[in-house]
């Protein structure tokens, strides 16, 4: 049964039936369904039905599980080929099949129309014979795109970039203001200060990707460093390198390439072990340096793993003795003794040669790193490899921040840290007995950590069922629940030096100006995390075996839960 | 007008004593007692605001604030003298000093006057060399018969002495 085409002409409409099932990958890959729906709308009339029946209760839902699927009927003047488009980023993460159902017929019709009914299953037999089921290909973009570049004074991007900050301080404050108008009263004005911000962020992202770089700037180095090297020591290596095109600013990338070279020089000469050692422990004559590059969570993600030794704690933990640098009855994790490198002063090697042995190293690579916002962890195991990750923040101006509530302070939580912020239900709550409290949190114990204790805020909640847990990931993907009083807005944050004029505040990475003009302190989750650790050590006694432990702000003492 | 270009005179006119030049100060309140700063290094004076309280710092560091998009510290004279706290109101004011790279602010009571003084009107403060906490005055001087200490801000709020005045206070 043929419905005849429309009553108004419309030039070669075709029907078609998208059945779109998201995986949870999806939405681990940042892609967002709603944003294909609208892309989707923008092709033609359409009319979407979501199945919502895996849903289920509130209590039992998992919030990064993918639960809905949804059936659209489009009606439009495009072609399959431009609705595979639409789903081009998404393809392998997602159930998509595309039915044409190839009938003609007008946008008004079809609405008017019941669509069920319509759409009915023997209709469906019958107006589309051919349902084409199809799994989606990245059209490998054959064209080359010839870039054009300017060169430009750095100084005149820096000046753009320093406005644009301003800017979005001034955009907070303006939508500070204009939250409190009403919506009736000036529909215009309220709706020109949201387009605002969104010009504003779309202008920010352009600025910062001004100063992007990749990192092979830095990268394109290393070869001839590991060549280098080996040929003095009597090594093989093989330096393979990954996401050498990964941005970032451009001043990460200056400043990284000195702790790089550390790095690699460190796997190279203490990692890698001699071809003749390597055979003998069943390994390949050549080690392999692995160094890569690839974004996370907002941050860049820099690994150098070599498949050497490892670290040798024994080794470490003897030298850490010898040199004063740990007390010898230290009782001490893997973790910790792994971080002891990260001390001032401290060396393995025998004797000093031209690539190592002065002690001037790892604690210098770890200061610079954290001169970026920047943090350094490492895994290690034994006869197998070691792995250093070091973790940095794409821009140095700019970050989106969740303002909360601390008592009469306002503090910013760094955003892409934040998993879910709740109010736990009293029967969640629970304390060890050096008085930590603890918090079920999807099935696993995370630590509560109180914010208004460390920060020394005197009026602040203390009870997590009164205000509220955000709970962030942390160093090495540690969930941590931080108690706050209440969250206030989110918004994009121009970060501010606090050592420019001040010094370094323990806790605190940076502060950005709010929109009422008053300073508000950035939070540094992996400081704090570490400061909540030695907090409780401390108060219960066990302190007295610290490894001075004052200055390793790399994710001491918890073990590493890998997070993908 | 005339004080600078009477300034600019005695540049030129003896550039090899130093000792002999007028400098101008501005002087302020802590209490009953007044202090002054060289004026080449006040940036501007500031009505009290509401500070962002640091975390973890000494307590005469009174927070940060906003002075046009730059975060500035403010430190609280009283405090650092070991007299108490100053409890901020209206007439409170921050001096907001530039020292080499830095700048920051100083809570004060009030502002006073600004002074005109021969570098020989300035006394030497006695046993300075003997005792260290006297090192942040640059010389005591007597105006209208009250003394005036003259202070340098930067070894009031060194940062490198930081930890060390920390742990004192504390």
């Amino acid at each position: 049964m043929l419905r005849l085409p429309a009553r108004r002409a419309i030039p070669r409409t075709a029907s078609f039936k998208i059945s779109f099932k998201p995986y949870v990958e999806l939405f681990q890959r940042a892609n967002e369904p709603l944003l294909l729906i609208r892309e989707l709308g923008q092709l033609g009339q359409l009319v979407l039905e979501l199945d919502s029946s895996e849903l289920p209760d509130i209590e039992d839902m998992e919030a990064e599980h993918a639960y809905f699927c949804w059936t659209f009927r489009l009606v439009s003047e495009y072609g399959e080929a431009d609705i595979l488009e639409v789903f081009e980023f998404v393809e392998g993460d997602c159930d998509l099949e595309i039915a044409d159902l190839g009938i003609y017929l007008s946008p008004d019709d079809f609405v008017d129309d019941d669509a069920a009914g319509l759409f009915g299953p023997e209709e469906e037999a019958a107006t589309a014979p051919t349902v084409k089921i199809k799994s989606l290909k990245r059209t490998a973009g054959g064209e080359t795109v010839v870039s054009q570049s300017i060169r430009v004074e750095l100084d005149k991007v820096d000046r753009l970039v320093n406005m644009v900050g301003e800017l979005v301080i001034t955009q907070a404050m303006l939508r500070e203001q204009g939250g409190q108008l009403l919506v009736e009263q000036y529909p215009n004005l309220v709706q020109g200060i949201e387009e605002l911000s969104r010009h504003i962020r779309d202008l920010q992202e352009s600025v910062m990707a001004i100063r992007a770089q990749p990192v092979k700037s830095v990268f394109s180095r290393m070869p001839r460093l590991v060549r280098e090297l080996t040929a003095s020591l009597g090594k093989k290596a093989r330096l393979v390198m990954t996401g050498e095109e990964t941005e970032v600013d451009k001043t990460v990338t200056e400043r990284i390439g000195d702790p790089l070279m550390h790095m690699i020089r460190n796997s190279v000469d203490h990692g890698l072990e001699l071809p003749e050692a390597r055979l003998k422990a069943g390994k390949q004559e050549e080690g392999i340096i692995h160094l890569s590059a690839f974004h996370r969570g907002g941050r860049i993600l820099i690994e150098i793993e070599d498949d050497g030794a490892g670290i040798n704690g024994e080794i470490v933990l003897k030298k850490a003795i010898e040199k004063g640098l740990v007390s010898p009855e230290a009782n001490l994790s893997d973790e910790e003794i792994n971080n002891l490198i990260f001390m001032p002063g401290f060396s393995t090697a025998e004797n000093v040669t031209n690539v190592s042995g002065r002690g001037v190293g790892m604690d210098v690579v770890r200061k610079n790193i954290q001169g970026l916002g920047g943090r350094i962890s490492i895994s290690s195991t034994p006869g197998q490899g070691s792995k250093f990750t070091m973790s940095l923040p794409l821009t140095l101006a700019v970050m989106d921040g969740m303002v909360v509530d601390i008592g009469h302070e306002k503090y910013v939580l760094p955003l892409g840290n934040i998993i879910q912020t709740l109010r736990p239900r009293q029967k969640d709550i629970n304390s060890l007995p050096d008085g930590r409290g603890i918090m079920m949190f999807r099935g696993e114990y995370i630590f509560l950590v109180p914010l208004y204790d460390i920060f020394d805020v005197s009026d602040a909640l203390h009870d997590p069922c009164e205000g509220l847990v955000v709970v962030v990931e942390g160093d090495g993907g540690v969930l941590m629940g931080f108690i706050v009083d209440d969250l206030v807005n989110q918004q994009q944050v121009v970060i501010k030096s606090l050592e420019s004029n001040y010094q370094l505040v323990k806790g605190i990475s940076g502060a950005t100006i709010l929109g009422n003009g008053r300073v508000s302190l950035i939070v540094d989750i992996a400081t704090v995390q570490d400061m909540s650790t030695q907090h409780y050590s401390e108060s219960c006694g066990r302190g007295g075996n610290n490894v001075q432990a004052t200055d390793i702000p790399v994710s001491q003492a918890q073990t590493s839960v890998e997070v993908h | 007008m005339t004080a600078l270009a009477a300034k600019e005179d005695t540049r030129t006119e003896d550039q090899a004593s130093e000792e002999e030049e007028i400098k101008q100060y501005i002087s302020f309140n802590v209490g009953d007692e007044l202090y002054a700063v060289e004026i080449t290094t006040v940036r501007e004076i500031k009505g009290w605001i509401p500070t962002t309280s640091l975390p973890n710092s000494p307590e005469y560091m009174r927070g940060v604030i906003n002075l046009r998009g730059v975060i500035v510290p403010v430190f609280d004279l009283r405090t650092r003298f070991r007299r108490g706290h100053t409890k901020p109101g209206k007439t409170h004011v921050v001096i907001i000093v530039k020292l080499e790279e830095r700048t920051i602010g100083i809570l004060v009571d009030a502002v006073s006057d600004i002074l005109t003084i021969p570098a020989e009107d300035i006394l030497s403060v006695p046993d300075q060399d003997v005792n260290p906490e006297y090192a942040f005055m640059e010389g005591l001087v007597a105006v209208d018969e009250k003394m005036v200490a003259i202070v340098r801000p930067k070894l009031l709020f060194d940062m490198a002495l930081l930890p060390e005045i920390a742990a004192e206070v504390a």
